[in-house]
Protein backbone atom coordinates (compact mmCIF):
# COMPACT_ATOMS: atom_id res chain seq x y z
CA UNK A 1 0.00 0.00 0.00
CA UNK A 2 1.46 3.37 -1.24
CA UNK A 3 1.39 6.38 1.00
CA UNK A 4 -0.83 8.12 -1.09
CA UNK A 5 -3.12 5.49 -0.60
CA UNK A 6 -2.69 5.72 3.46
CA UNK A 7 -3.53 9.21 3.09
CA UNK A 8 -6.77 8.80 1.32
CA UNK A 9 -7.73 6.01 3.58
CA UNK A 10 -6.76 7.59 7.13
CA UNK A 11 -6.31 11.37 6.89
CA UNK A 12 -9.87 11.89 7.59
CA UNK A 13 -10.43 8.43 9.95
CA UNK A 14 -10.33 10.59 13.35
CA UNK A 15 -13.86 11.99 12.01
CA UNK A 16 -15.17 9.04 10.70
CA UNK A 17 -14.41 9.52 6.74
CA UNK A 18 -12.48 6.64 4.87
CA UNK A 19 -11.48 3.23 6.14
CA UNK A 20 -12.89 1.74 9.74
CA UNK A 21 -10.18 -0.35 10.39
CA UNK A 22 -7.04 0.53 12.10
CA UNK A 23 -3.86 -0.88 10.75
CA UNK A 24 -2.91 -3.91 13.02
CA UNK A 25 0.02 -4.71 11.72
CA UNK A 26 3.28 -3.99 9.30
CA UNK A 27 2.78 -0.35 11.09
CA UNK A 28 4.76 2.16 8.16
CA UNK A 29 5.90 5.49 9.22
CA UNK A 30 3.71 6.79 6.82
CA UNK A 31 0.53 5.61 8.45
CA UNK A 32 1.93 6.51 11.97
CA UNK A 33 2.33 10.38 10.12
CA UNK A 34 -0.83 10.35 8.42
CA UNK A 35 -3.24 8.83 11.20
CA UNK A 36 -1.46 10.85 14.34
CA UNK A 37 -2.59 13.84 12.09
CA UNK A 38 -5.66 13.28 11.36
CA UNK A 39 -5.86 12.88 15.23
CA UNK A 40 -4.65 16.89 14.87
CA UNK A 41 -8.09 17.52 13.61
CA UNK A 42 -9.80 17.03 17.41
CA UNK A 43 -7.05 18.56 18.96
CA UNK A 44 -7.30 21.48 17.16
CA UNK A 45 -11.50 21.42 17.09
CA UNK A 46 -11.27 21.64 21.10
CA UNK A 47 -8.39 24.35 20.91
CA UNK A 48 -10.08 26.90 18.62
CA UNK A 49 -13.78 26.49 20.06
CA UNK A 50 -12.87 26.63 23.69
CA UNK A 51 -10.13 29.37 22.58
CA UNK A 52 -13.36 31.62 21.04
CA UNK A 53 -15.65 31.28 23.46
CA UNK A 54 -13.95 31.54 25.98
CA UNK A 55 -12.48 34.93 25.28
CA UNK A 56 -15.74 36.41 25.53
CA UNK A 57 -16.19 34.77 28.95
CA UNK A 58 -12.33 35.58 30.02
CA UNK A 59 -13.45 39.20 29.82
CA UNK A 60 -16.74 38.92 31.58
CA UNK A 61 -15.34 37.16 34.50
CA UNK A 62 -12.09 39.35 35.03
CA UNK A 63 -14.71 42.47 35.00
CA UNK A 64 -16.78 41.00 37.11
CA UNK A 65 -13.65 40.31 39.78
CA UNK A 66 -12.31 43.83 38.87
CA UNK A 67 -15.83 45.53 40.54
CA UNK A 68 -16.81 46.48 43.48
CA UNK A 69 -20.21 45.02 44.06
CA UNK A 70 -20.01 41.57 45.60
CA UNK A 71 -23.07 40.08 44.02
CA UNK A 72 -20.43 40.07 40.79
CA UNK A 73 -17.00 40.04 42.05
CA UNK A 74 -17.40 36.95 44.53
CA UNK A 75 -18.90 34.65 41.78
CA UNK A 76 -15.93 35.67 39.65
CA UNK A 77 -13.84 34.79 42.42
CA UNK A 78 -15.43 31.29 43.03
CA UNK A 79 -14.69 30.60 39.00
CA UNK A 80 -11.68 31.33 38.72
CA UNK A 81 -10.20 29.56 41.91
CA UNK A 82 -12.33 26.57 41.55
CA UNK A 83 -10.86 26.09 37.74
CA UNK A 84 -7.61 27.02 38.48
CA UNK A 85 -6.78 25.20 41.72
CA UNK A 86 -8.06 21.91 40.31
CA UNK A 87 -6.34 19.78 37.95
CA UNK A 88 -7.98 19.71 34.80
CA UNK A 89 -8.10 16.05 34.61
CA UNK A 90 -10.08 15.61 37.44
CA UNK A 91 -12.45 18.56 35.94
CA UNK A 92 -12.84 16.19 32.94
CA UNK A 93 -13.48 12.85 34.91
CA UNK A 94 -16.10 14.53 37.22
CA UNK A 95 -17.52 16.43 34.72
CA UNK A 96 -17.91 13.22 32.27
CA UNK A 97 -20.04 11.33 35.52
CA UNK A 98 -21.64 14.72 36.60
CA UNK A 99 -23.13 14.21 32.78
CA UNK A 100 -23.27 10.33 32.91
CA UNK A 101 -25.54 10.94 35.92
CA UNK A 102 -27.84 13.59 34.42
CA UNK A 103 -28.11 11.30 31.53
CA UNK A 104 -30.97 9.33 33.48
CA UNK A 105 -32.52 12.38 33.80
CA UNK A 106 -33.01 13.98 30.93
CA UNK A 107 -32.45 12.74 27.33
CA UNK A 108 -31.55 16.24 26.30
CA UNK A 109 -27.71 15.40 28.28
CA UNK A 110 -27.05 12.41 25.77
CA UNK A 111 -24.85 14.94 23.51
CA UNK A 112 -22.84 16.20 26.83
CA UNK A 113 -21.20 12.95 27.18
CA UNK A 114 -19.44 12.68 23.99
CA UNK A 115 -16.09 14.32 23.98
CA UNK A 116 -17.47 17.02 21.53
CA UNK A 117 -19.90 18.80 23.51
CA UNK A 118 -18.94 17.70 27.18
CA UNK A 119 -15.32 18.28 26.80
CA UNK A 120 -15.52 21.50 24.61
CA UNK A 121 -17.23 22.85 27.97
CA UNK A 122 -14.57 21.57 30.12
CA UNK A 123 -12.40 23.31 27.83
CA UNK A 124 -14.35 26.74 27.57
CA UNK A 125 -14.75 26.76 31.34
CA UNK A 126 -11.20 26.03 32.33
CA UNK A 127 -9.87 28.91 29.73
CA UNK A 128 -12.22 31.11 30.60
CA UNK A 129 -10.71 31.19 34.24
CA UNK A 130 -7.32 31.30 33.34
CA UNK A 131 -7.37 33.85 30.56
CA UNK A 132 -9.98 35.36 32.94
CA UNK A 133 -6.72 35.36 35.75
CA UNK A 134 -4.74 37.18 33.01
CA UNK A 135 -7.30 39.42 31.73
CA UNK A 136 -7.97 40.73 35.55
CA UNK A 137 -3.84 41.11 36.15
CA UNK A 138 -4.20 43.19 32.90
CA UNK A 139 -7.07 45.34 33.90
CA UNK A 140 -5.20 46.42 37.10
CA UNK A 141 -2.27 47.39 35.57
CA UNK A 142 -3.81 49.43 33.10
CA UNK A 143 -1.57 53.00 33.14
CA UNK A 144 -4.31 55.36 35.39
CA UNK A 145 -2.78 58.29 32.73
CA UNK A 146 -4.71 56.69 29.88
CA UNK A 147 -7.84 56.72 31.99
CA UNK A 148 -7.86 59.97 32.54
CA UNK A 149 -7.31 61.18 29.42
CA UNK A 150 -10.06 59.39 28.57
CA UNK A 151 -12.03 61.15 31.22
CA UNK A 152 -10.34 64.54 30.05
CA UNK A 153 -11.87 63.93 25.84
CA UNK A 154 -15.08 63.27 27.67
CA UNK A 155 -15.64 59.39 27.30
CA UNK A 156 -17.33 57.57 29.58
CA UNK A 157 -19.61 54.64 30.62
CA UNK A 158 -19.42 52.18 27.34
CA UNK A 159 -17.73 54.49 24.89
CA UNK A 160 -14.70 54.10 27.41
CA UNK A 161 -14.75 50.70 27.89
CA UNK A 162 -14.50 49.83 23.91
CA UNK A 163 -12.23 52.68 23.57
CA UNK A 164 -9.59 52.70 25.80
CA UNK A 165 -10.42 50.58 29.05
CA UNK A 166 -10.63 47.24 26.70
CA UNK A 167 -7.96 47.29 24.16
CA UNK A 168 -5.09 48.48 26.50
CA UNK A 169 -6.30 45.52 29.13
CA UNK A 170 -6.04 43.54 25.60
CA UNK A 171 -2.60 44.87 24.57
CA UNK A 172 -1.31 44.25 28.21
CA UNK A 173 -2.50 40.64 28.36
CA UNK A 174 -1.56 39.64 25.11
CA UNK A 175 1.44 38.03 25.29
CA UNK A 176 0.03 36.46 28.62
CA UNK A 177 -2.93 35.04 26.53
CA UNK A 178 -0.73 33.76 23.91
CA UNK A 179 0.97 31.47 25.97
CA UNK A 180 -2.35 30.75 27.39
CA UNK A 181 -3.55 29.49 24.00
CA UNK A 182 -0.60 27.38 23.62
CA UNK A 183 -1.02 25.52 26.63
CA UNK A 184 -5.41 25.13 25.80
CA UNK A 185 -3.84 23.21 23.08
CA UNK A 186 -1.76 21.22 24.68
CA UNK A 187 -4.29 20.66 27.12
CA UNK A 188 -6.80 19.16 24.56
CA UNK A 189 -4.50 16.07 25.06
CA UNK A 190 -6.00 15.17 28.34
CA UNK A 191 -9.11 14.97 26.81
CA UNK A 192 -9.65 11.16 25.40
CA UNK A 193 -7.46 9.90 28.54
CA UNK A 194 -9.84 11.03 30.66
CA UNK A 195 -13.38 9.28 31.45
CA UNK A 196 -14.35 10.50 27.67
CA UNK A 197 -14.84 7.40 25.18
CA UNK A 198 -13.34 7.41 21.86
CA UNK A 199 -16.54 6.03 20.17
CA UNK A 200 -15.62 4.01 17.07
CA UNK A 201 -11.68 4.73 17.63
CA UNK A 202 -12.00 8.08 16.73
CA UNK A 203 -9.71 9.62 18.90
CA UNK A 204 -7.11 12.61 19.20
CA UNK A 205 -3.48 13.02 18.35
CA UNK A 206 -2.73 11.35 21.50
CA UNK A 207 -5.01 8.94 21.15
CA UNK A 208 -3.28 7.29 18.14
CA UNK A 209 0.26 7.99 19.49
CA UNK A 210 -0.58 5.60 22.27
CA UNK A 211 -1.85 3.05 19.73
CA UNK A 212 1.15 3.02 17.84
CA UNK A 213 2.93 3.09 21.08
CA UNK A 214 1.26 0.23 22.65
CA UNK A 215 0.90 -2.09 19.50
CA UNK A 216 4.59 -1.67 18.27
CA UNK A 217 5.92 -1.32 22.38
CA UNK A 218 8.49 1.37 20.62
CA UNK A 219 7.54 4.66 21.72
CA UNK A 220 10.67 6.10 19.96
CA UNK A 221 8.50 6.49 16.49
CA UNK A 222 4.95 7.82 17.37
CA UNK A 223 5.64 10.40 20.07
CA UNK A 224 8.19 12.33 18.31
CA UNK A 225 5.25 12.55 15.77
CA UNK A 226 3.48 13.58 18.09
CA UNK A 227 5.38 16.51 19.38
CA UNK A 228 6.53 17.27 15.58
CA UNK A 229 2.71 18.32 15.25
CA UNK A 230 2.33 20.16 18.08
CA UNK A 231 5.22 22.32 17.84
CA UNK A 232 3.81 23.07 14.38
CA UNK A 233 0.54 24.08 16.01
CA UNK A 234 2.47 26.41 18.74
CA UNK A 235 4.14 27.93 15.83
CA UNK A 236 1.09 28.32 13.93
CA UNK A 237 -0.27 29.78 17.41
CA UNK A 238 2.84 32.44 17.29
CA UNK A 239 2.75 33.82 14.25
CA UNK A 240 -1.01 33.94 14.17
CA UNK A 241 -0.78 35.88 17.77
CA UNK A 242 1.81 37.88 16.80
CA UNK A 243 0.04 39.63 13.99
CA UNK A 244 -2.81 41.04 16.67
CA UNK A 245 0.31 41.86 19.08
CA UNK A 246 1.24 44.10 16.17
CA UNK A 247 -1.87 45.41 15.34
CA UNK A 248 -2.66 45.64 19.04
CA UNK A 249 0.58 47.79 19.67
CA UNK A 250 0.48 49.78 16.37
CA UNK A 251 -0.10 53.33 18.02
CA UNK A 252 3.06 52.59 19.85
CA UNK A 253 6.52 54.24 18.96
CA UNK A 254 8.57 51.08 17.68
CA UNK A 255 10.97 50.63 20.09
CA UNK A 256 8.60 50.05 23.11
CA UNK A 257 6.05 47.70 21.62
CA UNK A 258 6.53 44.48 23.75
CA UNK A 259 7.11 41.31 21.91
CA UNK A 260 5.86 38.00 22.60
CA UNK A 261 8.37 35.99 24.48
CA UNK A 262 7.83 32.41 25.28
CA UNK A 263 7.23 30.78 28.39
CA UNK A 264 7.62 27.75 30.11
CA UNK A 265 4.98 24.66 29.43
CA UNK A 266 2.71 24.25 31.95
CA UNK A 267 0.25 21.74 32.58
CA UNK A 268 -3.05 22.90 34.30
CA UNK B 1 -22.83 5.28 55.78
CA UNK B 2 -19.48 6.29 58.32
CA UNK B 3 -19.32 2.24 58.26
CA UNK B 4 -19.57 1.93 55.02
CA UNK B 5 -16.89 4.66 54.24
CA UNK B 6 -14.34 3.00 56.07
CA UNK B 7 -14.53 -0.68 54.23
CA UNK B 8 -11.50 -2.03 52.99
CA UNK B 9 -11.75 -1.01 49.48
CA UNK B 10 -12.14 2.97 50.91
CA UNK B 11 -8.88 2.08 52.87
CA UNK B 12 -7.47 1.71 49.79
CA UNK B 13 -8.34 5.25 48.62
CA UNK B 14 -7.18 6.73 51.71
CA UNK B 15 -4.20 5.26 51.53
CA UNK B 16 -3.53 6.38 47.77
CA UNK B 17 -3.68 9.76 49.06
CA UNK B 18 -0.82 8.94 51.00
CA UNK B 19 0.88 7.68 47.55
CA UNK B 20 0.06 11.04 46.03
CA UNK B 21 1.84 13.02 49.17
CA UNK B 22 4.72 11.19 48.85
CA UNK B 23 5.63 11.06 45.05
CA UNK B 24 4.99 14.85 45.48
CA UNK B 25 7.79 14.37 48.95
CA UNK B 26 9.89 12.50 46.99
CA UNK B 27 9.58 14.57 43.31
CA UNK B 28 9.76 18.09 45.03
CA UNK B 29 13.29 17.87 45.59
CA UNK B 30 14.77 15.72 42.83
CA UNK B 31 13.06 17.87 40.22
CA UNK B 32 14.78 20.42 42.07
CA UNK B 33 18.13 18.93 41.85
CA UNK B 34 17.39 17.91 38.44
CA UNK B 35 16.68 21.81 38.00
CA UNK B 36 19.41 22.95 39.59
CA UNK B 37 21.95 20.50 37.83
CA UNK B 38 20.02 21.85 34.55
CA UNK B 39 20.52 25.46 35.31
CA UNK B 40 23.98 25.21 36.62
CA UNK B 41 24.69 23.61 33.65
CA UNK B 42 23.71 25.68 31.22
CA UNK B 43 25.57 28.35 32.76
CA UNK B 44 28.48 26.45 32.10
CA UNK B 45 31.73 28.20 30.50
CA UNK B 46 32.36 24.26 28.98
CA UNK B 47 29.99 24.31 25.46
CA UNK B 48 29.14 21.23 25.13
CA UNK B 49 27.64 20.82 28.58
CA UNK B 50 26.18 24.36 28.55
CA UNK B 51 24.32 23.45 24.89
CA UNK B 52 23.02 20.16 27.19
CA UNK B 53 21.60 21.73 29.80
CA UNK B 54 19.72 24.47 27.48
CA UNK B 55 19.08 21.58 25.25
CA UNK B 56 16.97 19.45 28.43
CA UNK B 57 15.29 22.52 29.27
CA UNK B 58 14.14 23.59 25.35
CA UNK B 59 13.01 20.14 24.71
CA UNK B 60 10.12 19.49 27.70
CA UNK B 61 9.11 23.09 26.51
CA UNK B 62 6.87 23.26 23.98
CA UNK B 63 5.29 19.48 23.70
CA UNK B 64 2.67 18.42 25.44
CA UNK B 65 3.94 17.02 28.70
CA UNK B 66 1.50 14.20 28.94
CA UNK B 67 3.35 12.77 25.85
CA UNK B 68 6.06 13.46 27.72
CA UNK B 69 4.33 11.64 30.80
CA UNK B 70 3.64 8.71 28.14
CA UNK B 71 6.64 8.50 26.29
CA UNK B 72 9.06 8.66 29.35
CA UNK B 73 7.49 5.16 31.11
CA UNK B 74 7.88 2.95 28.31
CA UNK B 75 11.16 4.44 27.44
CA UNK B 76 13.32 4.55 30.33
CA UNK B 77 11.69 0.73 31.23
CA UNK B 78 13.43 -0.18 27.70
CA UNK B 79 16.38 1.38 28.95
CA UNK B 80 16.76 0.24 32.11
CA UNK B 81 16.23 -3.44 30.37
CA UNK B 82 18.51 -2.35 27.75
CA UNK B 83 21.17 -2.37 30.18
CA UNK B 84 20.97 -4.89 32.28
CA UNK B 85 20.71 -6.97 28.80
CA UNK B 86 23.76 -6.28 27.47
CA UNK B 87 25.58 -6.38 31.37
CA UNK B 88 24.15 -9.84 32.12
CA UNK B 89 23.58 -11.25 28.83
CA UNK B 90 26.50 -10.60 26.31
CA UNK B 91 26.26 -13.63 24.41
CA UNK B 92 22.73 -13.08 22.91
CA UNK B 93 22.83 -12.91 19.47
CA UNK B 94 19.55 -11.89 18.71
CA UNK B 95 18.17 -8.34 18.03
CA UNK B 96 16.49 -7.02 20.80
CA UNK B 97 14.03 -5.06 18.30
CA UNK B 98 12.05 -7.95 16.74
CA UNK B 99 9.36 -6.19 14.34
CA UNK B 100 7.18 -4.91 16.76
CA UNK B 101 8.66 -6.45 19.79
CA UNK B 102 11.13 -5.74 22.58
CA UNK B 103 12.60 -8.81 23.69
CA UNK B 104 15.89 -8.93 26.72
CA UNK B 105 16.84 -12.23 27.80
CA UNK B 106 15.04 -13.02 30.53
CA UNK B 107 17.47 -12.23 33.52
CA UNK B 108 17.25 -8.93 32.25
CA UNK B 109 13.72 -8.52 32.64
CA UNK B 110 12.74 -5.62 34.89
CA UNK B 111 10.97 -6.03 37.52
CA UNK B 112 12.03 -10.26 37.63
CA UNK B 113 9.24 -12.46 36.22
CA UNK B 114 8.75 -14.20 40.05
CA UNK B 115 9.11 -11.28 42.08
CA UNK B 116 6.40 -10.28 44.46
CA UNK B 117 3.68 -7.62 43.73
CA UNK B 118 4.89 -5.17 45.82
CA UNK B 119 7.87 -4.73 43.66
CA UNK B 120 6.39 -4.82 40.81
CA UNK B 121 4.02 -1.64 42.34
CA UNK B 122 7.29 -0.21 43.34
CA UNK B 123 8.67 0.14 40.80
CA UNK B 124 6.22 1.48 38.88
CA UNK B 125 5.63 4.21 41.36
CA UNK B 126 10.09 4.40 41.03
CA UNK B 127 9.10 5.40 37.04
CA UNK B 128 6.76 7.76 37.92
CA UNK B 129 8.93 9.05 39.96
CA UNK B 130 11.31 9.53 37.90
CA UNK B 131 9.27 10.81 35.08
CA UNK B 132 7.85 13.81 37.40
CA UNK B 133 11.49 14.37 38.13
CA UNK B 134 12.28 14.80 34.76
CA UNK B 135 9.91 16.84 33.29
CA UNK B 136 9.63 19.34 36.33
CA UNK B 137 13.32 18.92 36.31
CA UNK B 138 13.05 21.24 33.25
CA UNK B 139 10.41 23.95 34.44
CA UNK B 140 12.87 23.93 37.45
CA UNK B 141 15.62 24.35 35.57
CA UNK B 142 14.33 27.18 33.43
CA UNK B 143 13.32 29.03 36.23
CA UNK B 144 16.56 29.07 38.32
CA UNK B 145 18.22 29.20 35.31
CA UNK B 146 16.40 33.07 35.50
CA UNK B 147 16.68 33.52 38.59
CA UNK B 148 20.56 33.08 38.87
CA UNK B 149 20.82 35.83 36.11
CA UNK B 150 18.31 37.88 38.09
CA UNK B 151 20.60 38.38 41.26
CA UNK B 152 22.33 41.26 40.78
CA UNK B 153 25.62 41.65 38.49
CA UNK B 154 27.15 44.01 40.95
CA UNK B 155 26.80 41.68 43.61
CA UNK B 156 29.17 38.89 41.93
CA UNK B 157 31.54 41.68 40.77
CA UNK B 158 32.60 42.59 43.94
CA UNK B 159 32.64 39.04 44.95
CA UNK B 160 35.61 38.63 42.60
CA UNK B 161 36.91 41.64 43.76
CA UNK B 162 37.40 40.16 46.75
CA UNK B 163 39.20 37.43 45.13
CA UNK B 164 36.85 34.65 45.36
CA UNK B 165 37.48 31.89 42.90
CA UNK B 166 34.45 31.48 40.15
CA UNK B 167 33.65 28.07 42.56
CA UNK B 168 32.80 30.19 45.84
CA UNK B 169 31.15 33.02 43.97
CA UNK B 170 28.68 30.30 42.64
CA UNK B 171 28.34 28.60 45.78
CA UNK B 172 28.55 31.47 48.36
CA UNK B 173 26.92 34.59 46.74
CA UNK B 174 24.76 33.36 43.99
CA UNK B 175 23.15 30.49 45.37
CA UNK B 176 22.23 32.35 48.77
CA UNK B 177 20.60 35.27 46.39
CA UNK B 178 19.32 33.53 43.93
CA UNK B 179 16.26 31.74 45.79
CA UNK B 180 14.17 35.12 46.18
CA UNK B 181 14.09 35.19 42.49
CA UNK B 182 13.53 32.00 41.65
CA UNK B 183 11.01 31.65 44.63
CA UNK B 184 7.54 32.71 42.36
CA UNK B 185 8.25 30.71 39.39
CA UNK B 186 8.89 27.73 41.98
CA UNK B 187 5.83 27.94 43.69
CA UNK B 188 3.94 28.30 40.52
CA UNK B 189 5.51 25.43 39.72
CA UNK B 190 4.43 23.59 42.80
CA UNK B 191 1.17 24.06 42.25
CA UNK B 192 1.84 23.07 38.59
CA UNK B 193 2.94 19.63 40.35
CA UNK B 194 0.33 19.46 42.78
CA UNK B 195 -2.22 19.67 39.75
CA UNK B 196 -0.02 16.84 37.56
CA UNK B 197 -0.32 14.17 40.17
CA UNK B 198 -3.27 12.61 38.57
CA UNK B 199 -1.80 12.10 35.86
CA UNK B 200 -0.22 8.96 38.21
CA UNK B 201 -3.07 7.01 37.09
CA UNK B 202 -1.83 7.50 33.21
CA UNK B 203 1.25 6.05 34.53
CA UNK B 204 -0.40 2.85 35.71
CA UNK B 205 -0.06 3.33 39.70
CA UNK B 206 -3.37 2.95 41.41
CA UNK B 207 -3.91 6.30 42.72
CA UNK B 208 -6.86 8.47 44.02
CA UNK B 209 -8.02 8.01 40.48
CA UNK B 210 -8.32 4.73 39.99
CA UNK B 211 -9.87 4.02 43.18
CA UNK B 212 -12.20 6.43 43.01
CA UNK B 213 -13.21 5.00 39.22
CA UNK B 214 -13.35 1.53 40.83
CA UNK B 215 -15.09 2.30 43.81
CA UNK B 216 -17.89 4.70 42.66
CA UNK B 217 -18.94 2.49 39.68
CA UNK B 218 -21.84 -0.10 39.71
CA UNK B 219 -22.35 -0.93 36.03
CA UNK B 220 -19.68 -3.69 36.28
CA UNK B 221 -20.69 -7.07 37.15
CA UNK B 222 -17.57 -7.70 39.31
CA UNK B 223 -18.66 -4.64 41.57
CA UNK B 224 -22.35 -5.27 42.07
CA UNK B 225 -21.72 -5.89 45.82
CA UNK B 226 -21.53 -2.33 46.17
CA UNK B 227 -25.00 -1.10 47.98
CA UNK B 228 -24.97 2.35 45.69
CA UNK B 229 -25.75 3.24 41.90
CA UNK B 230 -23.12 5.40 40.15
CA UNK B 231 -21.41 7.27 42.64
CA UNK B 232 -18.34 7.90 40.31
CA UNK B 233 -19.48 11.66 39.88
CA UNK B 234 -19.32 11.86 43.83
CA UNK B 235 -15.98 10.53 44.01
CA UNK B 236 -14.63 12.57 42.02
CA UNK B 237 -15.99 15.19 43.29
CA UNK B 238 -14.33 14.70 46.45
CA UNK B 239 -11.10 14.78 44.76
CA UNK B 240 -11.81 18.23 43.63
CA UNK B 241 -12.62 19.62 46.72
CA UNK B 242 -9.26 17.78 48.14
CA UNK B 243 -7.11 19.71 45.32
CA UNK B 244 -8.80 22.73 45.93
CA UNK B 245 -7.88 22.74 49.24
CA UNK B 246 -4.43 21.38 48.89
CA UNK B 247 -3.59 24.24 46.39
CA UNK B 248 -5.28 26.51 48.98
CA UNK B 249 -3.11 25.53 51.61
CA UNK B 250 -0.15 25.75 49.58
CA UNK B 251 -0.77 29.06 48.30
CA UNK B 252 -0.70 30.52 52.20
CA UNK B 253 2.27 28.66 52.99
CA UNK B 254 3.98 29.97 50.00
CA UNK B 255 3.77 33.58 50.65
CA UNK B 256 4.67 32.70 54.27
CA UNK B 257 7.83 31.57 52.92
CA UNK B 258 8.10 33.93 50.23
CA UNK B 259 7.46 36.74 53.58
CA UNK B 260 10.60 35.42 55.16
CA UNK B 261 12.65 35.01 52.52
CA UNK B 262 12.32 38.98 51.18
CA UNK B 263 13.52 39.51 54.65
CA UNK B 264 16.48 42.39 54.26
CA UNK B 265 17.10 41.51 50.25
CA UNK B 266 17.44 44.77 48.15
CA UNK B 267 14.33 44.23 46.27
CA UNK B 268 11.02 46.45 46.16
CA UNK B 269 9.54 43.74 47.81
CA UNK B 270 12.60 43.62 50.81
CA UNK B 271 12.93 47.73 50.61
CA UNK B 272 8.50 47.36 51.66
CA UNK B 273 9.00 45.27 54.55
CA UNK B 274 12.11 47.75 56.02
CA UNK B 275 9.94 50.06 56.10
CA UNK B 276 7.21 48.93 57.57
CA UNK B 277 9.03 47.24 60.02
Amino acid sequence: MSCWETIADYSLRSIGIGERLLPRENFTLCQQVVLIGSGMIWNIYFGVIALVSGFFLATAVALGKATANPLLRKPSEWFIFVFRGSPLFIQFFFAYFAFLSLKSVSPIFDPFTAAWLGAAIVLFLNTAAYSGEIFYGALLSIPKGDLDAADAYGFSGWTKFRKITWPTMLRLAWPAYTNEAIFLFHATTLVYLSGFPAWRQKGDALYYASYFADKTFNPFVPYPILAGYFILVTLVIISLFGLMNRRLNRHLPQDVRGRIRLRMNLIR
Amino acid sequence: MACYLTTGKHMAIYWSVGTVLLLLAITAPVALAFGFAGAAAARSRFLPLSLLGRGYVAIVRGVPDIAFFLFFVIALDQFFEWIRHEVKCPDWDQPIRQGNDFVVCAAAKLPQGNSAQWIHETYGFFLAVLTFAIVFGAFAANVLYGAMRAVPRAQLETAEAYGMSQRQCFWRILVPQMWVFALPGLSNLWMVLIKATPLLFLLGVEDIVYWARELGGSKTPRFTDYPHGDWRMWYFLGLLVFYLAFTRVSEVALDRIMKRLTKGQATTGGEAQRKTA
